[in-house]
């Protein structure tokens, strides 16, 4: 182990804030740059020539007020949330997993491969199980080699993540278009897993139950960093590896730990897609969820209830825009754009905040 | 497959490694002189988007290819400076900030085409090339190397400039030392900050330049979302590089080759899926890792602001 553990910024411990004015400090802190990029993005609208207001209203209505849309959108945080697991495990022990979309692309394509062939012999549950283990396992698989030159050798994981997405982005590909293409449609694309046999629906609902995974991920996360030895001991590693290492603790192995269950909860993540939504993986198709999923963790420093929020909130504006593109015509694109402000003003509104508490110290 | 490997073959299959490599090399420069002084700039690809649209929107509203190149790079200086502010001047977190700026010019780009151009993609005159007397008579490799562009010479002195910058200049070691020890730099009296706002300013405006010749030369036109995550690869080039601008040169090239590869083998009607290829670059340096994995290199402070008189 060296020492570029530090190389980038390790990743900060929860800082105590003060009780009495937490609530104002978070919704200025936090509502207000969100209201912040709202009113940027709606001048944006106004002078490319659209109603804001009906826009913003239109997304809102589609993706929180409308029974459909709610559903649309509660099953879209299923992905968004085991990322946001998936990377608020590795962060937290200071390890940049960066290749999420390639961890999430293989578990999907596997989930979707087995997932028709095992229905045929096995009752539903148990081939739903098994495709999710089996995308766990894939997953954790495709971070084995970032996870031992970093532990062993000090290779930095961003590269090695980064390559390993690239890497998995397109042998997800070629499994999809040379081995487990369905001979029966021209598109390429895996054998369709029919709806009936998907994962169930939440009581008379259209949400998938990947939300349920995707909620107990997250904060399954959040109480094992925070609240038992094992998060202790990786917090103590992202913190000062060295200093982890005088404590006696078996860094390296840690390290091939933490990418192992960074790299499972992602490709769960795809199977959970797969399985719940989408029912096969076209050729070509990937999402990208990671991408926007970093920021967002980061934003709620690494605290998984603030994450889930981040994530509704993204997965809204996600599948609200979706609509309204086709509605009212403001191009999909457009989410990027306001997303993207977003970020900026709640990164920047956090620096002013802290400025202001560090002048209030001293 | 001995049709394959006529000149016409070969010359096409270098040219096309050229054009795909040089705007990886342009970004992986800048990356690499941002990381040198201490800035994650995972911004790249959207500096690079910028670049793209801004070089080709003159390039086709002026019809001037030059231009268009100069409308790139500032178009990539534009994102950097919103870059620089942030992340150098208020210490923000470089990679929520860079994946921001990312995000966010894939859609001004998108939505600014859309709404110029709608669905249509009109196509650039082609570029003029600058033929080198002598060499560009060698056989194969002469029309593909020596009768081109002048921004591709020009990518080629930039490695050669910027290996001369690191090695023999203060300049050079003012860089590697706002990335590696922030503080002692301080102490010498230069200021960390400007020496960081001029690597993230010079960054962009490379990868603008990346952008502007993707869209002007590579592909002759604007797509949303055309780069395609080469800001991601100049990344990772920039960092297995370690510091030395002529690693980038040889990255740039093997990818490109392979990028190059994948279109020449699909023209020439081989039935292998690109993706195959596509992979090739990747596995390889990550096999040439495991085997002489060894501790790359990262500047020490790379990734942190740098707030004076903090501890």
């Amino acid at each position: 182990m060296t020492d570029d553990m530090q190389a980038v910024s390790s990743p900060q411990l929860a800082k105590p804030r003060f009780a009495l004015d937490a609530w104002t400090s978070l919704a200025v802190v936090t509502l207000g740059p969100i209201l912040a990029a709202f009113i940027l993005c709606a001048l944006a609208l106004i002078v490319a020539g659209y109603d804001p207001i009906a826009y913003y209203l239109y997304v809102v209505e589609r993706g929180v007020f409308s029974g459909q849309g709610l559903q649309q959108t509660l099953t879209r945080m299923a992905p968004l949330l085991l990322h946001a697991a998936s990377l608020i495990i590795a962060f937290r022990a200071g390890i940049w997993n960066l290749g999420g979309d390639g961890q999430f692309l293989l578990g999907a394509v596997m989930a979707a491969a087995l997932a028709p062939a095992l229905i045929t012999v096995m009752p539903d549950w148990i081939t739903l199980i098994v495709c999710m283990l089996v995308a766990m396992l894939v997953g954790a698989a495709w971070t084995l080699i970032p996870a031992l030159l970093r532990a062993y050798q000090g290779v930095n994981e961003i590269i090695t993540t980064l390559m390993m997405t690239f890497l998995g982005t397109s042998f997800a590909n070629v499994l999809v278009k040379l081995i487990f293409l369905d001979p029966g449609t021209t598109v390429p694309q895996t054998r369709t897993l029919p709806v009936g046999d998907r994962l169930p629906w939440l009581y008379g609902t259209t949400i998938s139950s990947g939300l349920l995974i995707g909620l107990a991920a997250v904060i399954a996360v959040h109480v094992i960093m925070t609240r038992t030895a094992f998060g202790l001991r990786l917090r103590v590693v992202g913190a000062n590896a060295k200093a982890a290492l005088h404590a006696g603790l078996a860094v390296p192995l840690l390290t091939v730990v933490v990418f192992a269950l960074s790299g499972a909860l992602a490709g769960l993540g795809g199977a959970v897609d797969i399985l719940g939504v989408f029912g096969n993986v076209r050729a070509d198709w990937n999402p990208a969820y990671a991408l926007a999923v970093v920021p967002l963790v980061f934003l709620a420093r690494f605290n998984g209830y603030a994450a889930i929020a981040f994530v509704f909130f993204y997965a809204v504006l996600e599948i609200g825009g979706e609509s309204a593109a086709r509605r009212i015509g403001v191009p999909q694109h457009f989410t990027l754009i306001l997303v993207a402000t977003m970020f900026i003003l709640l990164a920047l509104a956090e620096w002013l905040d802290q400025r202001r508490r560090a002048k209030g110290k001293g | 497959m001995e049709a394959l490997l006529t000149a016409a073959f070969l010359t096409a299959l270098i040219s096309g490694a050229v054009t795909a490599g040089v705007p990886l090399l342009l970004a992986g420069l800048g990356e690499q002189m941002s990381e040198k002084a201490g800035v994650l700039n995972v911004g790249i690809e959207g500096m690079m988007l910028a670049g793209a649209f801004a070089g080709f929107f003159v390039a086709y509203s002026t019809e001037s290819i030059a231009l268009g190149f100069i409308a790139g790079a500032l178009g990539g200086f534009g994102v950097a400076l919103l870059m620089a502010l942030l992340c150098v001047r208020l210490g923000l977190n470089q990679i929520v900030i860079g994946i921001g700026l990312t995000l966010g010019f894939e859609g001004i780009t998108a939505l600014l085409h859309y709404n110029l151009f709608g669905r249509t993609y009109p196509r650039l005159p082609a570029v003029e090339t600058l033929r080198l007397p002598g060499l560009a008579d060698i056989p194969v490799i002469g029309p593909a190397l020596f009768d081109r562009p002048v921004i591709v010479y020009l990518a080629v002195v930039l490695v050669l400039a910027a290996s001369f910058a690191y090695r023999r200049t203060n300049l050079g070691l003012y860089l590697q030392a706002a990335g590696d020890k922030p503080a002692a730099l301080d102490v010498t009296g230069i200021d960390v900050t400007r020496i960081r706002t001029a690597a993230v300013l010079t960054a962009g405006t490379l990868a603008g330049l990346g952008g502007a010749f993707l869209a002007q030369v590579g592909a002759g036109l604007f797509v949303p979302f055309m780069t395609n995550g080469a800001g991601f690869i100049a990344i990772v080039l920039a960092m297995l590089a370690r510091g030395r601008p002529v690693w980038v040169l040889l990255g740039a090239a093997i990818f490109g080759a392979c990028l190059s590869l994948t279109t020449a083998l699909q023209v020439a009607g081989v039935n292998v899926p690109t993706d195959v290829i596509q992979m090739i670059p990747f596995a390889a340096v990550m096999a040439v890792l495991v085997i002489f994995g060894r501790n790359a290199h990262l500047p020490a402070a790379l990734g942190i602001p740098y707030v004076r008189g903090a501890r």
